[in-house]
């Protein structure tokens, strides 16, 4: 008999690992090497990448995804409240724009606000006077509402989630304290149902930047279009498509990052420790960092 | 002539849906008094007290505080449901300490005391970070202030409550079963609090299953079972020596 102590623990071996290793990264390669040697002039695309029209067309992307995505916020919350309330006809209303605007496709509703001047052919504010729609609704416009209000659709059932998964005694005690119901859920409810709606809402700002592409189709010259305008007289399909491909990427991989520390903000009182950043994590590796 | 009782309630009567909860509550708590809530899980204690700040609608009968009348406006003989504000002016008079203590996770415990005044009674932020600190310091938490409630024990948590509630400067404060959710070596220093605020002649409704609190702190003691008062008077009395039938049965269980 072998004394305990001089037991060896053998970990179980994952031969199953390294062969698929292997053959992702031959496949990997391949693919590497293929558009290596397509026709293909990377140069271009590098130089696309800072070519002023392609820039300002990503300008634009962010530009109405940051204003769309706000758009819908705003939206997402008046209707998720809208939902809550006891009045039968104000939830109704509520449950009549999400049943609305996401029930149709997003092209589709682009392409009606585009339109609307064949409807009503001038829009009035009371008392800010009238417009001609056609000169009012311009393609970003257009693109704003579209994209903007149907994202609002989306969102209400985001905070709604987020609403409902605040624990009910968090209310009972706000009103306890003499807080009104607006007060309740602007300080108390909304605030913690933050945590809950605030990484859908990353991913969904995250699809705006890519959806918004669709606005191409009513001549908003954002990322997309800006690439095939140029393409369709050049020829350079692929060189301008990874051009805009790389612009978004950068976009999508930025957010992704702001995502992290803005969820990690609103975790704070959820847990005795917040998540550890990758920097914090990196310091503790070199042993720069603080003790924690 | 006597002072107007704190708490009058008379007939209450409360129903969720065909269950009939409570079952006319007729109870007077006069100023400064320490009025122990007993009885059995389901006799209707949380709801009483939820109807005393109007956290619940009772169906009939009447509850005024102070005075007034809960939720409602009296005009011949109909009763008014009040709007939200006025509702909520009223609540900001009661405080309520819950039996999950119900902090607000992402405040501090400094920022839990000063939020209700100065959102709902306008204090400065000076003045409610004064009063906040104060309040921290009195119930044995001036350490704490920057504290979230997750970092805190149960009954460090109760404590932010209670201060949380006195900061409003209550005339009255009703407790659902503040120790009950505690471990048992974190109840004392949550009564001892309590005990600190009835000498100092708080107006107290008290639901409890602490006999000895109820004995040593309470002036009144009232057995609740079926939505009715069984019996009430004296703690001392009450628990050594009960009345009725129901409630000698009650103790029995869990003394
Ligand atoms: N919101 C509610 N809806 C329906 N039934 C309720 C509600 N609140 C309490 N009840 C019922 O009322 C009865 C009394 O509850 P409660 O007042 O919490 O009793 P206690 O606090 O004395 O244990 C219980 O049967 C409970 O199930
Ligand atoms: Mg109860």
């Amino acid at each position: 008999m072998t004394a305990p102590e001089r037991l060896v623990a053998v970990p179980v071996r994952h031969y199953g690992r390294y062969v698929g290793a292997v053959v992702v990264l031959v496949a990997l390669g391949l693919l590497v090497r293929a558009f290596a040697q397509a026709d293909l002039q990377w140069s271009l695309t590098k130089h696309f990448f800072t070519f002023h029209t392609i820039v300002a067309g990503a300008g634009r992307t962010l530009l109405i995804s940051v204003l769309s995505q706000a758009l819908g916020i705003v939206l997402g919350v008046v209707v998720a409240v809208m939902r809550q309330s006891g009045n039968p006809v104000t939830s109704g209303v509520g449950w009549l724009y999400v049943w609305l605007f996401r029930g149709t496709p997003v092209l589709l509703q682009l392409f009606l606000w585009y339109n609307l001047g064949l409807v009503f052919q001038t829009l009035s504010f009371p008392g800010l006077g009238s417009a001609q729609t056609a000169d009012v609704m311009t393609p970003f416009l257009a693109a704003l509402l579209g994209l903007g209000i149907n994202e609002g659709a989306y969102m209400a059932e985001i905070v709604r989630a987020g609403i409902a998964a605040v624990d009910e005694g968090q209310t009972e005690a706000a009103q306890a304290l003499g807080m009104s119901r607006g007060l309740t859920l602007r300080r108390i409810v909304l605030p913690q149902a933050m945590r809950v709606i605030i990484p859908p809402t990353g991913n969904e700002f995250i699809n705006m930047l890519k959806t918004s592409s669709l606005a191409f189709a009513i001549t908003y010259p954002e990322l997309t279009l800006a690439a095939r305008d140029i393409y369709t007289n050049n020829l350079k399909v692929f060189e301008l498509l990874f051009a805009a491909a790389a612009w978004y990427l950068l976009m999508t991989t930025v957010f992704s990052i702001g995502q992290f520390y803005l969820e990690r903000r609103f975790a704070r009182g959820s847990s005795r420790s917040l998540p550890v950043t990758p920097i914090q994590r990196l310091r503790t590796l070199v042993g720069t960092g603080r003790q924690r | 002539m006597t002072a107007t009782p704190m708490v009058l309630s008379e007939g209450v009567h409360k129903s969720f849906g065909s269950l009939e909860v409570l079952k006319g509550i007729d109870l007077a708590v006069q100023p400064g008094e320490v009025c122990c809530l007993l009885g059995p899980s389901g006799s209707g204690k949380s709801t009483f007290l939820r109807c005393i700040n109007h956290l619940e609608k009772i169906n009939a009968g009447r509850l005024s505080v102070d005075g007034q009348l809960v939720g409602y406006r009296q005009q011949g003989d109909k009763l008014y449901e009040l709007r939200e504000k006025e509702t909520a002016a009223a609540r900001a008079d009661i405080g309520m300490v819950f039996q999950r203590f119900n902090l607000f996770p992402h405040m501090t415990a400094l920022g839990n005391v000063m939020e209700a005044p100065q959102k709902v009674k306008g204090l400065s932020k000076a003045e409610a970070r004064d009063r906040g600190r104060a309040l921290l310091e009195r119930v044995g938490l001036s350490d704490k202030v920057d504290a979230y409630p997750a970092q805190l024990s149960g009954g460090q948590q109760q404590r932010v409550a209670i201060a949380r509630a006195l900061a409003m400067q209550p005339k009255l404060m009703l407790f659902d079963e503040p120790t009950s959710a505690l471990d048992p070596e974190l109840v004392g220093e949550v009564l001892d609090v309590m005990r600190g605020l009835a000498a100092d002649g708080m107006t107290m409704v008290v639901v409890t299953h602490e006999m000895m609190f109820a004995k040593d702190v309470g002036d009144t003691a009232v057995f609740m079972d079926g939505g009715v008062v069984v019996e009430r008077g004296n703690p001392r009395e009450v628990l050594t020596n009960p009345q009725q039938e129901r409630t000698r049965a009650f103790l029995g269980k869990v003394l």
